[in-house]
Parts: C-alpha cells; structure tokens; sequence
C-alpha cells in the first residue's frame, strides 16, 4: 500500500534511522536558510521599531525604493510581453534555429551576474562601443535608469517564457485553430482562448521575475555607478550603508527585500497549486 | 518581431562580450588572464563552486529523500522553505551570512573561540556557495525520488538488503543522472555568484577574491578589455565543465536504461 501514498513511503526504517534523517535535514535547513532569514528581522530590530521607521525614512533609502520600484515597474511589464510573445513563437511555430533562440534566451540563467552587468558596460560605457557617439548626444545609459533598466531586462527576461513554455506546448494550438476558425480577430483569441489557460503559471513567472528585478545585485552594481540618492537600487543602498557600518539600517532595508522573497514564495506555492489544475 | 527583440536584448550584449577582449590581440590576452592575481581568482572561484557542489549534492540529497520519503510536521513548511535562496536578494543573503558567521556572530561566535574564522576567509565562501546551490539540488533530485515507488525500497529491505545497501544500491543509481543535473546547475549558479560572496568573502586579492569581483574591479579601472576577457575565460572554462557534465549525465541515464 505504500506506493499508494505520493511517492509512497517506503523503507520501512527502524524509527531511529528515519527520525535520524530527518533531523539532520532539519539541521541543515536551519543552518542554511533558517537563521540567516531570522537574523535579518533580528537585526532589522535591533533598535526597535523606530529604528527600523528611522532607517527606512532617510532620504537616500526612500530614494532607493522608489528607484527600485520604478525598474521593476518597468522592466517587469516589457519582459511579460515579450517572454509571452518569445513562448507563443516558439510553442505554435517551427522554425530553424527555434532551439538556438531557446538556448539564446535561458543564457541570462546561467551566466554570472556580473557579466550580465559588463555586456551593457561595453557597449554604453565610457570606453563602450557606443560610448563616444551617446557622450557627444548628451545620453547617459551607464550611470543612469537606462542601464539600470537594461540590465534587469537582460537578467529576468528568462523567467516568464520559462514559466508558460511547458505549459503551452503541452497544451497545444487546439481550442486556439477552434476560435480562428469561427472567426475570432487574433487579439481576442489571445485574451479568451490562450491567457486564461496559462494564467496561474503566467502569473509564477511574473512574480519570479518581479522578485528578481528588485533584488537584482550584481549586475545593476556594475551599470549603476552607485551613486547615492540617484542611482542606487535598494539592494545597492543595503550594500552602502552596510560598507558604512549602519548594519542596523542595511537590515532594515533588507527585511523588506527579505519580506517581499517571503510573499513571493507563498504566493508561488499557492499558484503551484492552480498551475497543476491546469495542466 | 520576437527575434529582433531577443537580438537587441541578448545577442548584441553578448557579442560585445566576444569581440572586445581581442583588442588587446592574442598576446594581450594571454598575459592579461596569466597574471598571478587572476589565476588566483578563477582557481578559488571554480575550486569553490565544485566543492561547494560536491557537498550539497550529499545535503540536497538528504533534504530531497527526508521530503519525499518521510512525514513530520512542518514538512510543507520545509518544502517551500527549501526555494528561499532563489527568491531572496543576494544582497540580502550577503549581509545575513556575513553577520550570521562574522567572529562576534549567532555561528562565527561558535567557532571563534577554537582560532577558527568563518567570515572574511575562505570557509565564509564555501559557505555562501553552499546557500546558493543546495535548491538547485533538491529540486534535481525530488522529482525522480517521487517516481521512484517506495516499494521498490522495500523491496530490496524484505531481501534482507541492509540500509546502506538499500542506498548504494537502489537508490543512487536511479538518482544519479537527476543528480549530475543538479550538480551542473548549483556549479554554474555558484561560480558566477557576487552579492552572497562578497560580503563574508574578506575580498583580498590572491586569497579570497572571486573571479566576478575581479571583473568589477577591472571595469571600475576602465579596463574594458580586461575585464571582457575575464569574464570570457569564465564563461568558456564553466561551458566545458558543463558539457563534460552533460556527458555524464547522458552516460549514466543509458547506463540506467
């Protein structure tokens, strides 16, 4: 009967060997992730809730959260549209190439942040491809939102079509060729026939690449310049006040970050659920 | 419309990175990624990132049977738990670590008093990576334990084959394959890694200072090149390492079948 169970139960242990197991998986987690994760709301509050209220209020902070707020705001639409319009080419047509464009677009996944950071540096940068043309043009895109907002884009851009791929090839091109046939305009078979069969797993892969987006270090560290109530996100400004022994203040801000990871993870295990009723 | 896109977005970065390194020339090159101070970082970096691997793939393999195999309380808890290094910002598990090991830290006061340092020195990195790669891990590994019907190891108990049999035995060889993906994954996560490293890393240049910080460093001084060929030597070094791992993994999946 045990196979019955998910996954079944098995190895009928000696109850010492099992709890045994389990403890030091326990250990290890708690190790791990645990206390790290409490210790950031320790130390966040360490000095109360006023410190926390005083931290979050310094100008150079708020600054820091509306920047933060306003390349995810963004970034995260652009990429939705375009992982949404990257997974409906892939999963309806064939084309050549169509595994290299797979390859091209899960590259962000595995390389460092830091180059995902470089690559805009090298084409923007002072000393860029296109750094002397945009300096005699007055633009600034290293430096500045541009760049912040170019090398999120490239570092989530991956997590939406990952989300809905699966998903959409599973389910096919049926109820889509359907509608088409009764004459639907292709706006509204998207928005009637495709949207609601991915929603849930849509909406997993917009919350990753939202979490993603705001907590992106690496490679914003290297276009931002880092400059203080201008272009520091809030991760940068963690990374600021934490070089500047305010540690009490950098985990004030990071508990919000730490928050926003915990909503996330809730969430996503509630979607996981609506996303098997789809499949 | 979407190639375009994908084509301005990440092709044109990405050739950038190719093409930039060479205007140094080939010598240039060489001499730039030869320099003691680099060799040291990339050493460190991939030495790293493969131990650190090689340890979760024991943790994450513990983690992964105790959550499919055994029920206790707070198992789902566990479970969710276990996704937290994707989701929280490096900079955040940066700082949290660091505090967490430091001398005066919850952990680092432990070990302190035996001469020990954690933070500020390699033991802190191998740490950090730890943290990184351990989902990538569990996450390779559940799927197949859940397939893998439990019966089977209860069969293997009824013919009197001992624990450590069951497990040398039954259940690594049908984990393996899954396990060299995950092996694979938390390596490639780990060896780029920045913001959960430099924090607790102690950052000094030819002991703990990390590949990727070195890029950093390179671009602040506007060595372009330099840093493009840095991060080039790294992408090619982690390609081949990664490809020799999906032989393997390929070989054991035949092997199995």
């Amino acid at each position: 009967m045990t196979a019955g169970v998910q996954g079944g139960v098995g190895l009928r242990a000696p109850g010492w060997e099992r709890w045994l197991a389990i403890g030091l998986a326990l250990l290890v987690l708690l190790v791990l992730l645990v206390l790290p994760l409490a210790l950031v709301f320790a130390e966040a509050l360490s000095r109360g809730w006023a410190g926390v209220a005083s931290a979050l209020a310094d100008p150079d902070a708020q600054s820091a959260i509306r920047l933060t707020l306003l390349v995810a705001a963004i970034t995260v639409p652009v990429n939705t549209l375009g992982g949404l319009a990257a997974a409906w080419c892939i999963a309806r047509f064939r084309f050549p190439g169509r595994g290299l464009l797979l390859t091209i677009i899960e590259l962000p996944l595995t390389i460092s942040p830091v180059i995902s950071g470089l690559v805009w540096v090298l084409l923007f940068g002072r000393n860029g491809w296109f750094g002397p043309a945009l300096g005699r043009a007055d633009i600034q895109i290293v430096f500045a939102l541009p760049g912040l907002v170019l090398a999120t884009l490239f570092v989530t851009f991956p997590f939406v079509l990952r989300a809905i791929l699966p998903l959409m090839q599973a389910q096919g091109s049926a109820e889509e060729q359907a509608a088409i046939t009764l004459g639907a305009p292709a706006w509204r078979v998207f928005l009637h026939v495709t949207l609601p069969n991915i929603r849930f797993a849509l909406l997993q892969g917009v919350l990753l690449c939202n979490a993603r987006a705001m907590g992106e270090f690496g490679a914003v560290a290297v276009v931002s310049g880092r400059i203080r109530g201008l272009t520091n996100t809030m991760p940068l400004h963690i990374e600021a006040t934490y070089n500047d022994y305010q540690a009490q203040a950098a985990f004030a801000v990071a508990a919000l970050l730490a928050l926003l990871a915990l909503v996330t993870l809730a969430a996503r295990a509630g979607l996981e659920w609506g996303t098997r009723r789809e499949r | 419309m979407t190639l375009a896109w994908v084509g301005l977005l990440v092709v044109l970065p990405l050739a950038a990175l190719v093409a930039r390194p060479w205007e140094l020339g080939m010598h240039g090159v060489v001499a730039s990624l030869t320099q003691p101070r680099v060799l040291a970082a990339l050493r460190l970096s991939f030495g790293m990132a493969l131990g650190a691997a090689a340890l979760n793939l024991v943790l994450g393999g513990l983690v992964a049977w105790v959550l499919v195999r055994t029920r206790f309380p707070g198992r789902r808890l566990a479970d969710a738990l276990v996704d937290l290094p994707f989701a929280l910002p490096t900079a955040v598990s940066g700082i949290a670590l660091t505090t967490l090991y430091a001398p005066n830290g919850w952990l680092g006061g432990l070990a302190a008093p035996f001469g020990l340092s954690i933070a500020y020195a390699r033991p802190g990195i191998f740490i950090a990576l730890l943290f990184v790669g351990l989902p990538y891990m569990v996450r390779a590994i559940q799927p197949v334990l859940h397939d893998l019907p439990g019966d089977v190891e209860e069969a293997a108990s009824t013919l009197g084959a001992t624990h450590w049999q069951i497990v040398t035995r039954v259940i690594l060889p049908a984990i393996a394959p899954a396990a060299v993906v995950g092996f694979a994954m938390a390596f490639a996560r780990a060896v780029g890694e920045y913001g959960s490293v430099i924090f607790i890393a102690g950052n000094m240049p030819n002991r703990t200072e990390i590949a990727p910080l070195l890029i950093v460093i390179r671009l602040e001084q506007l060595d372009y090149a330099g840093a493009a060929a840095l991060a080039l030597a790294m992408l090619a070094l982690s390609f081949l390492i990664l490809a020799a791992l999906n032989l393997l993994q390929r070989r054991l999946r035949r092997h199995l079948a």
